[in-house]
């Protein structure tokens, strides 16, 4: 009865042979297009370095002004501006403020990254049912491998560093993006959408002059959660290298750090607020036009 | 195909049908050897969107089509701009089979020769008043001043001046509408669809709508196609109107010819509850004037109704009334008997029940000798 206890599985000798296979034909890959892969992602590089370079460099009342001034444009509320300028206040005022500058450059790196990618991969899977029956599974698959397990190829290709940090984040935190801009594009209005065809709209007019518009509210959402994705892998990211509040709080994990740990965990949150707070605060301005409604 | 000869704003609608399914193609000759809609539905799980549709739409007049919901009147009009594409047939519009234009060509059209009023209004919510009144002349290319001269203008015309920042839901559903027609009439397209465009208003709002429309009307003389479920919306607007049902043409004519003459049951059925008194005009039912004959002392002009001129005799002591027409010449004459029968309902056509009036008799005899006025 020994069969119906064990499950019968392949041969080990099977199993460890496809697994060298695989390992050395990526391997191969690797030493082959390594350095090719490598050069392609020099632009991103390069945007990274710029951005953090230009957070450290600059004095820093006027980083904390800059903060404050696009809290108020996106929101226009007092409230979140001083909460802004609080939580930068506090974190610079307990040494976390060039790790947190770096921290915040990548998720601005991120973020941008996932929005120029995400939105017109949304555009496109709103047009076609068939693209987004395949691509849906894959961004199921994007948001539920353990991050480790898609860390190894990067870095096998990459090495450690900013840019496979970068592409780790951008795989976890794009997914919304692309989400929920192809359900805010699916979910406008079909009489507008044939008002406009009806007055001899183009493809391109409709989309620019009527789709992106109203669903713009549902986007915003997306841009505000593929932020929250981007700052839940900053811990993570920070063990192949990427440099920023998480590799404190890996320190503090290996060391037993407690108060380390807690600060740096507490300044995550405290930009994940103010990216949060600001950016909904914008997605409900850009709803203005809802919120008086006739009786 | 031979091309009727161009009518700058006409529509000619001929032969058109549109089936609903998968397989409509095979279905049409199903269709056009008489299958039924409900048999189609039954047999093939297809469903007869419209059959055999002729109308011939003249320029510079309102051409209502009325119907019961799912008799085919909205499918219909979105022929003619091709929303919807046809199983067959043709829709000429100024020599022009809209049927066969290519993309580019059809979104030309769109942009020069039609503009559309819907019934839920379809304005852009993120846009105030004014952008959306620009639409139509945005989407053609048109300078910003010249979009926001024409709107501001149609939009004062419509009554919404000063409404120009609002945005769409901070209007009233009769206001919204008014915004729908300023968009419409802003892009100065010849013919003007619109799809039970009043429908979605309260009573009162509608027949302001209406006013607001016929007056319009009389300056702009376009070509309207206009869609209703309402039959005293109907005779109100149309010059000329056609009867849906089924995806069928079951009449075709002015409010004067379905009302006096319906051609079947289904069309009497909906004439029956109509107020005559107040369609009916008198040149639809006047006599021919009696030769030799005194004249009548009062006059009504031919497109008077009924009710016009039950109050004008009631108001004096005769009995008849001399018809002219526009020019002042006497055309024919009615007598209150005439007037009276043609402003109740006669009979319930064919297959229903005679309409006897004996429950409104009560036994009555005169006694001999009472006067009766002369």
């Amino acid at each position: 009865m020994d069969w119906l206890i064990t499950f019968p599985h392949l041969s080990d000798d099977l199993l460890t042979a496809w697994k060298k296979a695989v390992d050395g034909g990526f391997l191969a890959f690797t030493r082959a297009y390594g350095d090719a892969i490598e050069h392609f992602f020099d632009p991103l590089q390069y945007f990274l370095i710029h951005s953090e370079r230009t957070l450290l460099g600059a004095p820093w009342p006027i980083v904390v002004l800059v903060f404050a001034a696009i809290a108020w444009f996106a929101g226009r509320s007092w409230v979140v501006v001083a909460g802004t300028v609080a939580t930068l206040v506090a974190i610079g005022l307990f040494g976390m403020w060039d790790n947190t500058m770096k921290t915040i450059s990548m998720i601005v790196v991120c973020t941008v990254l996932s929005i120029v990618l995400g939105i017109p991969i949304g555009i496109a899977m709103s047009r076609s049912d068939r693209l987004q029956k395949a691509v849906n599974p894959i961004l199921d698959v994007m948001q539920t491998l353990p991050s480790f397990v898609y860390l190894i190829p990067v870095v096998m290709l990459l090495g450690i560093g900013k840019v496979p940090g970068l592409i780790a984040v951008v795989i976890y935190a794009i997914p919304p993006m692309i989400r929920l801009t192809d359900l805010g594009i699916r979910l406008v209005d079909r009489d507008v959408l044939e008002a406009a065809d009806a007055f001899g709209s183009s493809g391109w007019q409709k989309l620019v002059k009527v789709q992106i518009p109203l669903a713009l509210p549902t986007m915003m959402a997306g841009v505000n959660q593929t932020i929250m994705m981007a700052l839940a892998m900053v811990v993570i990211a920070s063990m192949i290298g990427v440099e920023g509040l998480g590799q404190p709080v890996l320190m503090a994990i290996s060391n037993q750090y407690f108060t380390l740990g807690v600060m740096n965990g507490l300044a995550i949150v405290g930009i994940a607020i103010i990216f949060d707070r600001v950016s909904q605060a914008y997605g409900r301005r850009l709803q203005k036009h809802r919120s008086v409604v006739h009786g | 195909m031979a091309e009727r000869p161009a009518e700058p704003g006409g529509i000619d609608i001929r032969r058109l049908y549109k089936i609903f399914g998968e397989n409509a193609r095979a279905c049409l000759e199903l269709v056009e050897r008489g299958m039924s809609k409900a048999e189609l539905m039954a047999r093939h799980r297809h469903v007869l969107g419209l059959k055999d549709v002729n109308i011939h739409m003249k320029p510079g007049r309102i051409q209502v089509i009325m119907g019961l919901s799912g008799s085919g009147k909205s499918t219909l009009i979105r022929h003619i701009n091709r929303l919807i594409d046809p199983t067959a047939g043709e829709v000429w519009v100024d020599g022009v089979d809209v049927v066969r234009m290519g993309q580019s060509e059809l979104r030309q059209f769109r942009r020069r020769h039609t503009a559309m009023v819907f019934q839920k209004f379809a304005l852009l919510p993120h846009r105030t008043v004014l952008d959306n009144a620009v639409f139509g002349l945005e989407i053609k290319g048109l300078a910003r001043a010249a979009q926001v001269e024409s709107a501001m203008r149609w939009l004062a015309r419509v009554g919404l001046d000063g409404f120009e920042d609002r945005y769409p839901n901070q209007l009233s559903g009769g206001m919204q509408q008014r915004v729908g027609l300023a968009r419409a009439l802003a892009n100065d397209a010849p013919i003007m669809l619109m799809d039970e465009a009043f429908s979605a208003l309260d009573p009162l709002i509608r027949v302001d709508m209406q006013s607001v429309l016929l007056d319009l009307q009389k300056e702009i003389r376009k070509t309207i196609v206009f869609i209703t479920h309402d039959l005293d919306e109907a005779l109100r607007l149309g010059d000329a109107i056609a009867i849906l049902r089924d995806g069928e043409v079951i009449q075709q004519g002015t409010s004067q010819d379905i009302v006096l003459r319906p051609a079947d049951d289904y069309v009497a059925s909906f004439v029956r509850e109509v107020n005559r008194g107040r369609v009916v005009k008198v040149g639809a039912i006047m006599g021919p004037a009696p030769e030799g004959a005194e004249p009548p002392k009062l006059a009504i002009a031919a497109h008077a109704v009924l009710e016009d001129a039950a109050l004008l005799l009631a108001g004096a002591d005769q009995t008849a009334l001399a018809v002219v027409d526009g020019a002042g010449r006497r055309v024919g004459q009615v007598d209150l008997r005439r007037i009276l029968s043609a402003m109740v309902t006669p009979v319930a056509g064919a297959g229903g029940e005679r309409r006897e009036p004996s429950a409104a008799l009560v036994d009555f005899a005169p006694s001999a000798g009472t006067a009766t006025p002369g």
